[in-house]
C-alpha cells in the first residue's frame, strides 16, 4: 500500500470543501486580472476622457484620439460623428462643436463601453480596478512575506531555547501586541512620504508579532517530539536541528497564517490608501479609488460601489483559501 | 484573586514601558525637523534655537527620552503644534464621543455575532449553518470604510431613515455603531459558533439532556457560560482596539472621536498629537487586555491557577 504525505491528504481534503474551493477560485481569478490586468481591460488605467466624466455603469460612447504634434501626448476627444476624407477628419464633439484636423494627427476611432462606469476624471473604473488587482495582490503577497519571515525568525529563536535573547524577543512582541495595529500603521506611514513601498514595509513590519508567537508555540511543542532528541543524540548543531528537523514540521500552521496574512495586507493597504496615505494617484489602488468616490457618493455611487466590491471578494478568497487550509492541515479535523 | 490581578497590572508594566520607548523612538527617527514644521521655515535663526533648548531637542538622546517619560507618567502628552492646546486635554474630550460609540459598536456586535452563532452551533452542518457562516466571513471581508460609506449612501440618502453623517442623538449613533460593530459581529459569531460546538459535546451537555431539561435551558445556563471564554476574549481585544481604531469609522460618518482627531493631526502633520494619540489608545488598548484578563480569572478558576503558575 501506497502511503500518502501531508500535502496530498490536504490536498485531497480541500477538494471536497465547496468554500475553500471557491476561495481558491476568485483569487485565482484576481490574480489572473493582475497578470493579464493589459489583455483585459479595455483602457489604460490613468486614461482620461473628460467629456465622460461620472458616467453610469454600462455607458456606451465613441472616442477619437489623435496628437497635435509627434511629441505631444495624446488627445482624446468625445464625438457624436466623424467624417474621414483623404486628408482631413472632421469630427463633431459633445458640444455640438465641429472641428478638423490633419489626417497625420490621427490615431484611431473608437466605441467605448464603460461597464462600471467612469470616475470623476472620466477613467474607465472597469480598467482601473483590473490593475488594481497588481497593486493589492504585490502588497499583500511582500507584506505578508516580510511579516513571515520576522515572524519566523523571532518564533524559532524564541521557543527553541531559555536564553536573555529569546525573553527579550517575547517581550518585545508583547509590546508590539500593546499597539492597536490600524493606528499603529497610520502612524508610521504618515511618518514617511506615502507610497506603495511604504505601505507594504510598514504592513510587514508591523504584523509579525502573531507569526512569531505562533512560531514559537509549535517550536515549543515540536522541541519535545522523540526526533528531535534523536538528533541532538546523534550530535547535531542546534542550527541544523531548529532549520532541518523542527522547521518543516511548523509548515502547516505558518502556510495557514501567511495565507489569512495576505488577506489582512490587503485590507490594511486599502484602509491606508483610503485614507490618502497609501498609493497616490493615479495609481489605481482600491482603496484610493474609494476615497476618490466617496465625494461623489450622492450623485455618482458607482465609482465607490466596485472597488469595494473587489477587495471583498479579494479578502474573502484568501480568508476561505487561509481557513481551508487550517481544515485541511489540522489532523484533528480530519473526517469531521 | 487579587493577587492574581496584582500580578497582571505588574506585568503590564514593561509593556507599557516598551509602548513609551517605541512611541518616542518613532517620533525620533521621523525624517524632518520638528521645530521647523512647529514654526514654519521662516523663523530667524535664534528663535528656532530657543526652541529646541525650550523642547530639550540639544540634549542627548537618553535625556531627551527622560524628560519625554518624566512627562507621559504626569500625563502631560505635549502640545499640538497648530492648536498649541495640550494633547491630554484634547483626547480626554473626545474619549467620552468615541467610548460611547465603541460601546454601541459592541453591543450591536455581540446581539447579533453571539445570536446568530448560538444558532449556527445548533444546527451543524445544515445550509443555515453554511450560511451564516458564509456571511460571517462576508463580513470579515468588507471593507469598514466602505461599508459605511454603502450605509450611509442607502440608508441616509436613498431611504432617508437615518442621518447619514453628523453627531447628535441617538438616531446619529445607529449607522456609525452596525459599521464598526459588523466585523466583530462576524468574528464572534464564527468563535461563538466553534465554542459552542466544542461545549455541546460534553458529557454535562448530555447529562442535561438526559434528565430531560428544556433545550433552551441547556444551551443558555449549561452551554453557553461554558462556551463564553473564547468570545470574552474578543470582545475584549475588539472594544479595546474600537476606543483606539475607530480611525476609518469615525472620519467616513464624520464622528468627533478620537479616531477623527489622530486623523487630523496625521494629515496635518501635527507629531505631538500623533504621538500622544498613540501612546493614549496603546495604553487604553493594554488596559483594556488587562482588564479581560482578569475577567478570566474571575470567571474561570482554572485559568488563575495556570496563569499564576505561569508567571513564577
Amino acid at each position: 500500500m501506497q502511503t500518502k504525505g501531508i500535502w496530498q491528504i490536504a490536498w485531497q481534503s480541500m477538494r471536497s470543501n465547496a468554500a475553500a474551493m471557491g476561495g481558491l477560485f476568485m483569487v485565482a481569478l484576481v490574480m489572473l486580472l493582475g497578470a493579464f490586468a493589459p489583455v483585459i481591460a479595455p483602457m489604460h488605467p490613468a486614461t482620461q476622457v473628460l467629456d465622460f466624466r461620472n458616467v453610469p455603469p454600462g455607458f456606451h460612447g465613441k472616442v477619437i484620439r489623435f496628437k497635435y504634434a509627434p511629441a505631444l501626448p495624446e488627445q482624446i476627444e468625445a464625438v457624436t460623428s466623424v467624417k474621414k476624407t483623404d486628408l482631413h477628419i472632421e469630427f463633431v464633439n459633445l458640444a455640438g462643436k465641429a472641428r478638423t484636423i490633419a489626417r497625420s494627427q490621427y490615431i484611431s476611432e473608437d466605441n467605448v463601453y464603460y461597464l462600471l462606469g467612469t470616475d470623476h476624471f472620466g477613467r474607465d473604473i472597469f480598467s482601473r480596478i483590473v490593475y488594481g488587482a497588481r497593486i493589492s495582490l504585490i502588497v499583500g503577497f511582500s507584506a505578508s512575506t516580510i511579516s513571515m519571515l520576522i515572524g519566523v525568525i523571532l518564533g524559532a529563536i524564541g521557543g527553541y531555547r531559555e536564553s536573555f535573547a529569546s525573553k527579550l524577543i517575547m517581550r518585545f512582541t508583547d509590546v508590539m501586541f500593546g499597539f492597536p495595529a490600524l493606528l499603529f500603521l497610520i502612524g508610521i506611514t504618515a511618518a514617511f512620504d506615502p507610497s506603495l513601498t511604504v505601505v507594504f514595509l510598514a504592513i510587514g513590519f508591523v504584523s509579525w508579532p502573531g507569526m512569531c508567537r505562533l512560531m514559537r508555540g509549535q517550536v515549543l511543542k515540536v522541541r519535545e517530539e522523540l526526533f528531535v532528541s534523536a538528533a541532538k543524540t546523534l550530535g547535531f548543531q542546534s542550527q541544523r536541528i531548529l532549520w532541518r528537523h523542527i522547521l518543516p514540521n511548523c509548515l502547516a500552521p505558518i502556510l495557514v497564517t501567511y495565507t489569512l496574512g495576505i488577506a489582512g495586507a490587503i485590507m490594511a493597504e486599502a484602509s491606508l490608501s483610503f485614507l490618502g496615505l497609501g498609493a497616490q494617484p493615479p495609481t489605481p489602488s482600491w482603496g484610493a479609488m474609494i476615497n476618490n468616490g466617496k465625494d461623489f457618493i450622492r450623485t455618482a455611487p458607482w465609482i465607490s460601489l466596485s472597488p469595494g466590491i473587489a477587495i471583498a471578494i479579494t479578502v474573502l478568497g484568501f480568508n476561505l483559501l487561509g481557513d481551508g487550509l487550517r481544515d485541511a492541515l489540522d489532523p484533528k479535523m480530519q473526517g469531521k | 484573586m487579587i493577587q492574581f490581578a496584582l500580578k497582571r497590572i505588574w506585568q503590564s508594566i514593561p509593556v507599557i514601558l516598551g509602548v513609551i520607548i517605541i512611541t518616542f523612538v518613532l517620533m525620533y527617527i521621523i525624517p524632518g525637523d520638528p521645530v521647523i514644521s512647529m514654526v514654519g521655515e521662516r523663523f530667524d535663526e535664534s528663535r528656532i534655537e530657543e526652541l529646541r533648548n525650550e523642547l530639550h531637542l540639544n540634549e542627548p538622546l537618553w535625556k531627551q527620552f527622560l524628560v519625554y517619560m518624566g512627562n507621559v507618567i504626569q500625563g502631560d502628552f505635549g502640545r499640538s503644534f497648530i492648536t498649541d492646546r495640550p494633547v491630554m486635554e484634547d483626547l480626554l474630550d473626545k474619549l467620552p464621543n468615541t467610548a460611547m460609540l465603541a460601546a454601541a459598536a459592541m453591543f450591536f456586535a455581540v446581539l447579533i455575532g453571539v445570536g446568530i452563532g448560538i444558532i449556527s452551533s445548533l444546527r451543524p452542518n445544515t445550509i443555515l449553518d453554511r450560511g451564516i457562516m458564509i456571511f460571517a466571513l462576508a463580513g470579515i471581508s468588507t471593507p469598514v470604510f466602505w461599508l459605511g460609506l454603502m450605509l450611509a449612501l442607502f440608508f441616509g440618502v436613498y431611504l432617508q431613515w437615518l442621518p447619514p453623517t453628523g453627531f447628535g442623538g441617538l438616531e446619529y449613533l445607529i449607522l456609525p455603531a452596525i459599521t464598526l460593530g459588523l466585523r466583530s459581529a462576524a468574528y464572534l459569531a464564527r468563535i461563538t459558533r466553534a465554542s459552542m460546538l466544542d461545549v455541546l459535546n460534553k458529557d454535562y451537555i448530555r447529562t442535561a439532556r438526559s434528565k430531560r431539561l428544556p433545550e433552551w435551558k441547556v444551551v443558555l445556563k449549561h452551554a453557553l457560560p461554558n462556551a463564553f471564554i473564547p468570545v470574552i476574549t474578543v470582545i475584549g481585544t475588539d472594544f479595546g482596539s474600537y476606543l483606539s481604531g475607530a480611525v476609518l469609522t469615525e472620519s467616513i460618518f464624520g464622528w468627533p472621536g478620537i479616531g477623527r482627531f489622530a486623523l487630523d493631526a496625521i494629515l496635518k502633520r501635527d507629531f505631538p498629537v500623533i504621538q500622544g494619540t498613540v501612546l493614549f489608545m496603546a495604553i487604553v488598548f493594554i488596559c483594556a487586555n488587562l482588564v479581560v484578563d482578569i475577567l478570566y480569572g474571575v470567571i474561570d478558576p482554572r485559568i488563575r491557577a495556570e496563569r499564576s503558575n505561569h508567571a513564577n
